[in-house]
């Protein structure tokens, strides 16, 4: 069964149709791709899932469960859990806050024990603060933990970032262009984290993605959307020579 | 490297090797100084009695008194802290990391009590300087509790003098139907040894009173962000205000007195303690750092689990719970309340309070606190002109550290507490 599976999605923003018919079915551990020219309503499709937009029409269903409707922190706790295009970090945090405040929906120890600082309470931060640091480790960037967010290098914030969204422990993970403005060397090591991400932990993993290479090189299946709709589906030979794609990337060639 | 600059940077040097212990020690034998030898001092140095507020209350009364009253602070504080906390350094430091062994609640404890002490007795000079102490301790609790809304949650509240005055009322009218023979409330209902005993719970009324009224505020305008909260929250100051003026019940706009004298300095103490110690804890807690991450980023908070519109809502009642304690503790020091108290000039200055010592920060309400407060008193025999000096003071405070005076910085009592120097003499 799949993990995630959408089915016949639409969206409008006043009269325009941002996403028209969509479906997707994603199994456990596969990584999907989704490219498209700018505009074409792929971060759109996101916000869909991730709960920020209500579908206008169609159902999104995770593990069984009909989601759309939802809240988007509800839908977050359920395991979905995304990355932003342009980088959402919060600028006044440390690294290990970020990564700490993910588990915000497990916290058991209540506002009793915000306030007055409980034993109960104590012994649960440092449990996260633990599983926190271990994660930090796994993505290179412990040596960080302290800092501000705002300081650090644009490759180690998208590091940051992705650490955080699977701080939520998500069953699938959704990356909005997580290669977006960085330069060949970041981008190996980016690249060698989501093989090491999905490899380990087994996720499902839905990529945004301009650049063909990243996508060719890690996506099972791609989807190209254009206008909202999409218009080739297929492994990334197939996607590839379509010559739609080929069409709604480079334009059409005029004939005299 | 000139003389100056290597003595001050080795004064500092060894001023940061002080640890809290050795300071509180400090302060505590220059106030018992000034307890025994203050009025002396002050006669010898042409003062007509000891300063009541390290010389800033006569600098505009009598400036020509300006130096007698800074030679005073130096004999009297200066001279006796400086004496006996640097040559002390290595004593306080064994005691401190002594005292640090003990279970924290011991070693906080211990620190409390001798805060309390000193502040004790230099509160216990003049009946001005206990009244403007309780006045600071609870303009403490109300700018530590609007940073909350303020400052780590990033929104902007109007209301907090409206808080302040349902946590009064509600107080007030407590203690005083129950405890006092008065016209309007009639006889005295519980015998009066209850009294102390009850007076914590009008206040918690209060100031569930206070977090009742906020869930008014907080339901419409949370639903979206920005400036609909100020302006919400501006009207219903207004409300609260117009509503308490035109309750007979109450004396109207005459205004409620006859308090019973319960909130005394180690009852305002120990509040502003529990007040400081619980919003600390919240904001430190990975549910109070939700505030934050609302603040920067709504979107990306709720995509990482985190139910932004009950952490704003929860962080506004639990803020306006304080503000209403303290204006239980407000009604009660003075003893009498009337609602134009709680209008648009406490708020300016509360908000002063907090934009004045820095947002997001828990150290920086103490000091905003406190130095609005004392330069309030100050500035007094200005009467209205202290409302130009003080907006011109913000002003600058916002042109050169636009987060004010000590932003983002919280309380972490095991590295305050901690001895500043190791066993060895290594720092």
């Amino acid at each position: 069964m799949p993990i995630l599976r959408v089915h016949n999605m639409s969206h409008d923003f006043g009269g325009l149709r941002a996403v028209k018919d969509y479906d997707l079915e994603i199994e456990m551990g596969q990584i999907r791709g989704l490219i498209g020219p700018n505009g074409a309503g792929k971060t759109t499709i996101f916000n869909l899932l991730t709960g920020i937009y209500t579908p206008t029409e169609g159902e999104i269903w995770l593990d069984g469960r009909r989601i759309n409707g939802l809240p988007a922190h509800r839908i977050a706790s359920m395991g979905i859990s995304r990355t932003f295009q342009n980088l959402l970090l919060w600028r006044h945090m440390t690294v290990l806050e970020h990564v700490k405040l993910a588990h915000y929906s497990k916290i058991r120890y209540g506002l009793f024990g915000a306030f007055f600082g409980t034993p109960g309470r104590n012994r649960e931060e440092a449990e996260i603060e633990e599983k926190a640091v271990l994660l930090l480790d796994r993505m290179g960037i412990r040596h960080l933990a302290e800092q501000v967010v705002l300081n650090l290098p644009y490759g180690a914030q998208r590091r940051v970032e992705m650490a955080r969204a699977l701080a939520t422990e998500p069953k699938i993970l959704l990356l909005d262009e997580p290669t977006a403005g960085m330069n060949p060397e970041e981008l190996e090591q980016i690249m060698e984290i989501i093989r090491r991400v999905h490899g380990e932990l087994g996720l499902a993993i839905l990529l945004i993605e301009h650049r063909l290479k990243v996508v060719m090189e890690l996506c099972e299946r791609i989807q190209t959307l254009n206008f909202g709709a999409v218009i080739a589906e297929g492994t990334p030979e197939e996607i590839q020579n379509d010559p739609e794609v080929i069409d709604a990337y480079l334009g059409r060639e005029s004939v005299i | 490297m000139p003389l100056k600059v290597r003595t001050s940077r080795n004064l500092r040097a060894s001023c940061s090797r002080v640890p809290l212990l050795g300071w509180l020690c400090g302060a505590l034998i220059a106030v018992t100084l000034e307890r025994f030898a203050g009025t002396p001092i002050a006669l010898a140095l042409g003062l007509p009695k000891i300063p009541a507020l390290f010389g800033l209350d006569i600098m505009l009364k009598k400036p020509i008194l300006v130096p007698n009253a800074i030679l005073y602070v130096f004999f009297v504080y200066g001279l006796p802290m400086g004496a006996t906390t640097l040559p002390g350094i290595s004593l306080t430091n064994r005691l401190a990391g002594r005292l640090f062994r003990f279970p924290i609640a011991i070693t906080v404890a211990v620190h409390l009590a001798l805060l309390y002490t000193t502040l004790h007795l230099w509160a216990g000079i003049s009946d001005y300087r206990a009244l403007v102490l309780k006045l600071t301790l609870i303009a403490v609790m109300l700018t530590l509790s609007l940073n909350v809304i303020n400052g780590y949650m990033g929104e902007f509240s109007c209301s907090h003098p409206g808080f302040m005055a349902l946590g009064a009322y509600c107080a007030s009218v407590f203690t005083v139907g129950l405890f006092v023979d008065d016209q309007l409330f009639g006889a005295v209902f519980l015998p009066p040894v209850l009294g102390p005993i009850l007076f914590p719970v009008a206040l918690i009324l209060g100031g569930f009173l206070a977090s009742f009224g906020a869930l008014f505020v907080a339901i419409p305008s949370f639903r979206t962000r920005g400036d609909y909260l100020a302006i919400i929250s501006l009207a219903f100051l207004f409300i609260v205000k117009s509503l308490i003026e035109n309750l007979e019940f109450v004396r109207g706009p005459r205004g409620l007195s006859g308090q019973p004298d319960w909130a005394d300095l180690p009852t305002v103490f120990l509040w502003t303690v529990l007040c400081v110690w619980s919003i600390n804890n919240f904001v430190r807690s990975t549910i109070g750092k939700a505030l934050n991450a609302v603040r920067d980023n709504e979107m990306a908070a709720s995509a990482m689990t985190v139910d932004t519109r009950r952490t704003k809502i929860v962080a506004f009642l639990f803020a306006a719970f304080w503000a209403g304690v303290a204006g239980g503790l407000f009604a009660h020091v003075l003893r009498y309340v009337n609602p134009s108290t709680f209008g648009i000039q406490n708020l300016a200055e509360v908000l002063a309070m907090v934009y004045f010592g820095g947002l997001n920060s828990v150290y920086g309400s103490i000091v905003g606190a406190v130095s609005i407060s004392l330069l309030g008193e100050a500035l007094r025999p200005l009467e209205i002109f202290k409302w130009i000096i003080i907006p011109l003071l913000l002003i600058l405070v916002m042109i050169f550290r636009p987060t004010g005076l000590v932003a983002f910085k919280d309380l972490d009592v095991t590295s305050l507490l901690r001895p500043k120097q190791n066993q060895g003499g290594k720092v």
